[in-house]
C-alpha cells in the first residue's frame, strides 16, 4: 500500500505524466462511448455533405464519401486501443515467459533463446510487421497477433536481464535452501521483483503498437474497410491534402495524441519506479 | 580487440543462418497454396505447375532451402514474378538483385542523410537540456522531443508536404533524384531525421545527466577547469558512448522509417519496392528485400559493437 502511495505521489507530482493519464482516459472514454458521443455511424455516407469542412453539423468535417470524420476517429479509437493493448498484453505474456525461463535456467536454454531473439530482432519491426501482416492476413485478431509477435523479443530481453540479477540475491538463495520448487521461486519471489521495468516498457510498447497499427493501416495492410482505422484514414486523405486537408489532419492528430499519452505515462512510470526518485520523495 | 571482433563475427554466423531460415520460410507460412494466392484469377494448372517449378516449390523443402542458400551466396536472389511494368509473365521478371541494386542507393542516401540531420540536431540539444536541467529551455526542448517521438514519421511527412510542397512550393512532394535532383530528398530527410533526432536528444540528455553526477566531474570542477572544458572534454566524451550505441541501434528504426517515408514521398527506394512487392505478392522480391534489409541491420549492429569497444576498452576486455 505504501509502495502504491509512493508511486502515485511520484506520478502525480509530474505534470507531464498527469497530462498523459488525462489523454489516455479521454481516448478510452471516446472509444467506449463513441455511439453516445457522435450522432453518426462510422460508415454512414451522406453524399450531399461529402468533402465538407468542419461545421456545426460535422464537427471535424466529412470525407470523400460524406462520412463524418469525428465518428470515424471515435470508432477508430477502439481499433487502435484493442490492437495497442491486446498486442502489448500478448507480447508481454509470451516475452515474460520466455525471458523468465531463459534467465532462470541459464545454460543452453539461455543461449538458444538469445540466438533466437537475435534473429527475431534482426528485422526492423516495421519490415517484420509488413511481412507478417501479408503472411497472416488482415483482420483485427491477426493484427493483434502481428503486434504481439514483433514486440515479444523486447519483453523477453528485459525480463531475462532482470531475472539474471534477481536470482543471485540472498532471498532467492534462502528460498532454494528451504527446498522450494524452481517454478514457485520464479513465480513468487523473482518475477514480482522484475515487474518495474516490464511495466515501464509495456506503457511505451502500447505507444509503438498503436504507431505500428497506424503504419500498417497507412500501407493498406491493416484493418480493412469499412472498419475505420486511423492509418487508413491518413492514407485515403493523402490525395485530398490540398482540397480537403481536414481529412488527413485530424486522424493524424488523434494518432499523435494517443501515442503522446502513452509515452508521457511511460516516462512518468520510469521515474516513479526509479529508486533514486522515490528516495527523494521519501 | 582483434579477438573481440573475431568473436563477434563468429557469433554472427548463427544469426545469419537464422535470418536465412526465417526469410526462406515466409512463403511456406502463407495459409493455403501460395501459388494459388499469387496467380489469383489467372490460375490454370499449366501456369501453376510452371510457377511451382520456377519457385522451386515442387522439390522437398530442405532441398529448396539449400538450393536457395547456395544461390544467395552466389549473389543470385532469383527473379521477380513481375517485371518492372507490373505484368505477370509466369516467372520471367527482372532479377531480384538487379531491382534491389537499382533501388538501394536511394534508401542509403535517405537513411544516411536522415541520420546526419538527427545527430547534428540531437547532440547539441541533448547537451543543452542536460546542462540547463529544469530551466525553461529544458522544458521546451523536452516537450518538442517527446512530441517528435510521438508523431509517426508518415504523419510528419504528410505535414511537411502540406506546408512546404503544397502551400509554400519550396520543395517537391516526391519523385526520383534522377528527375528532380537532390531537392526531392530534403523533405524526406527532415521527416525521418527529426523523428530520430527526438529520440537521440532524449538519450543524450539522459546519459549527460548521469555523467554530470559522477565524481570525476566534481573533481574536474574542483580543479578550476572552465565549464565548457568540463562539459565537452570530460562529460560529453563519456556520455557519447551509450549515445553511439543508441544511434547505431536506431539504424534499424531508420530502415523501418525509410519504408514509410519512401511510401509517403513516392521515392523509388528499397522500402517502396518491398511494399509494392507485398501488394503484388511478388514473393521472390519480398524475400530479397527483407534479406538485404536484415543483413544491413545485422552488420550495422556489428559496426556499432566494434565502435563501442573502440570508445570504451572495458567492453572488449569483458
Amino acid at each position: 500500500m505504501h509502495e502504491l502511495r509512493l508511486m502515485w505521489r511520484t506520478l502525480s507530482s509530474n505534470y507531464a505524466t498527469l497530462l498523459g493519464i488525462i489523454i489516455i482516459v479521454a481516448m478510452f472514454a471516446v472509444a467506449v462511448f463513441a455511439p453516445q458521443l457522435v450522432p453518426y455511424e462510422y460508415d454512414e455516407m451522406i453524399i450531399k455533405d461529402k468533402l465538407t469542412g468542419p461545421s456545426g453539423a460535422h464537427f471535424l468535417g466529412t470525407d470523400q464519401f460524406g462520412r463524418d470524420i469525428l465518428a470515424r476517429i471515435a470508432y477508430g479509437a477502439r481499433i487502435s486501443l484493442i490492437v495497442g493493448l491486446g498486442g502489448t498484453a500478448l507480447a508481454m505474456a509470451a516475452g515474460v515467459l520466455l525471458g523468465a525461463i531463459a534467465g532462470y535456467l541459464g545454460g543452453w536454454w539461455d543461449e538458444i533463446l538469445m540466438r533466437v531473439l537475435d534473429v527475431w530482432m534482426a528485422f526492423p519491426y516495421i519490415v517484420l510487421a509488413i511481412v507478417l501482416a501479408w503472411v497472416i492476413g488482415p483482420g483485427l485478431q491477426n493484427l493483434v497477433l502481428v503486434i504481439g509477435i514483433i514486440r515479444t523479443p523486447q519483453f523477453a530481453r528485459i525480463t531475462r536481464g532482470s531475472v539474471l540479477t534477481i536470482k543471485e540475491m540472498e532471498f532467492v538463495e534462502a528460498a532454494k535452501s528451504l527446498g522450494q520448487r524452481s517454478l514457485l521461486i520464479l513465480w513468487r519471489h523473482i518475477l514480482p521483483n522484475c515487474i518495474s521495468p516490464i511495466i515501464v516498457y509495456a506503457s511505451l510498447c502500447v505507444a509503438t503498437a498503436i504507431s505500428a497499427e497506424a503504419a500498417l493501416g497507412f500501407l493498406g495492410l491493416g484493418i480493412q474497410p469499412p472498419t475505420p482505422s486511423w492509418g487508413m484514414m491518413l492514407a485515403e486523405g493523402q490525395r485530398y491534402m490540398f482540397d480537403a486537408p481536414w481529412i488527413p489532419i485530424f486522424p493524424g492528430i488523434a494518432i499523435s495524441l494517443t501515442i503522446l499519452g502513452y509515452n508521457l505515462l511511460g516516462d512518468g512510470l520510469r521515474d516513479a519506479l526509479d529508486p533514486r526518485m522515490r528516495r527523494q520523495l521519501q | 580487440m582483434q579477438r573481440y571482433i573475431l568473436r563477434r563475427l563468429f557469433m554472427l554466423i548463427p544469426v545469419l543462418l537464422g535470418i536465412s531460415v526465417v526469410v526462406f520460410g515466409f512463403i511456406h507460412l502463407i495459409p493455403g497454396d501460395p501459388v494459388l494466392i499469387i496467380l489469383g484469377d489467372e490460375y490454370t494448372e499449366e501456369t501453376a505447375q510452371q510457377l511451382r517449378h520456377v519457385l522451386g516449390l515442387d522439390r522437398p523443402i530442405h532441398v529448396q532451402y539449400f538450393a536457395w542458400v547456395g544461390r544467395v551466396l552466389r549473389g543470385d536472389l532469383g527473379r521477380g514474378i513481375f517485371p518492372f511494368s507490373g505484368m505477370k509473365t509466369g516467372g520471367s521478371g527482372y532479377p531480384v538483385m538487379v531491382q534491389i541494386r537499382a533501388k538501394l542507393p536511394t534508401t542509403v542516401l535517405l537513411t544516411v542523410g536522415a541520420m546526419v540531420i538527427a545527430v547534428t540536431i540531437a547532440l547539441p540539444l541533448g547537451v543543452i537540456t542536460a546542462v540547463r536541467k529544469d530551466s525553461f529551455l529544458d522544458s521546451i526542448i523536452r516537450t518538442i522531443s517527446v512530441l517528435g517521438v510521438s508523431m509517426p514519421v508518415f504523419w510528419q511527412g504528410l505535414l511537411l508536404i502540406f506546408l512546404f510542397a503544397i502551400n509554400l512550393h519550396w520543395f517537391p512532394s516526391g519523385g526520383s533524384i534522377r528527375d528532380m535532383g537532390l531537392k526531392v530528398m530534403v523533405l524526406p530527410w527532415i521527416a525521418l531525421g527529426v523523428s530520430q533526432a527526438a529520440l537521440v536528444t532524449r538519450m543524450t540528455r539522459s546519459t549527460m545527466l548521469e555523467v554530470l553526477g559522477e565524481d570525476y566531474i566534481r573533481t574536474a570542477r574542483a580543479k578550476g577547469l572552465k565549464e565548457a572544458v568540463v562539459y565537452y572534454r570530460h562529460a560529453l566524451r563519456n556520455a557519447l558512448v551509450p549515445v553511439v550505441t543508441v544511434v547505431g541501434l536506431q539504424f534499424g528504426r531508420l530502415l523501418g522509417g525509410a519504408v514509410l517515408t519512401e511510401t509517403v514521398f513516392n521515392l523509388p527506394g528499397l522500402g517502396r519496392l518491398l511494399v509494392q512487392s507485398v501488394y503484388r505478392r511478388d514473393y521472390p522480391v519480398i524475400q530479397g528485400c527483407v534479406l538485404v534489409i536484415a543483413f544491413f541491420f545485422v552488420f550495422a549492429n556489428l559496426l556499432v559493437d566494434i565502435l563501442y569497444a573502440l570508445l570504451d576498452p572495458r567492453v572488449s576486455l569483458e
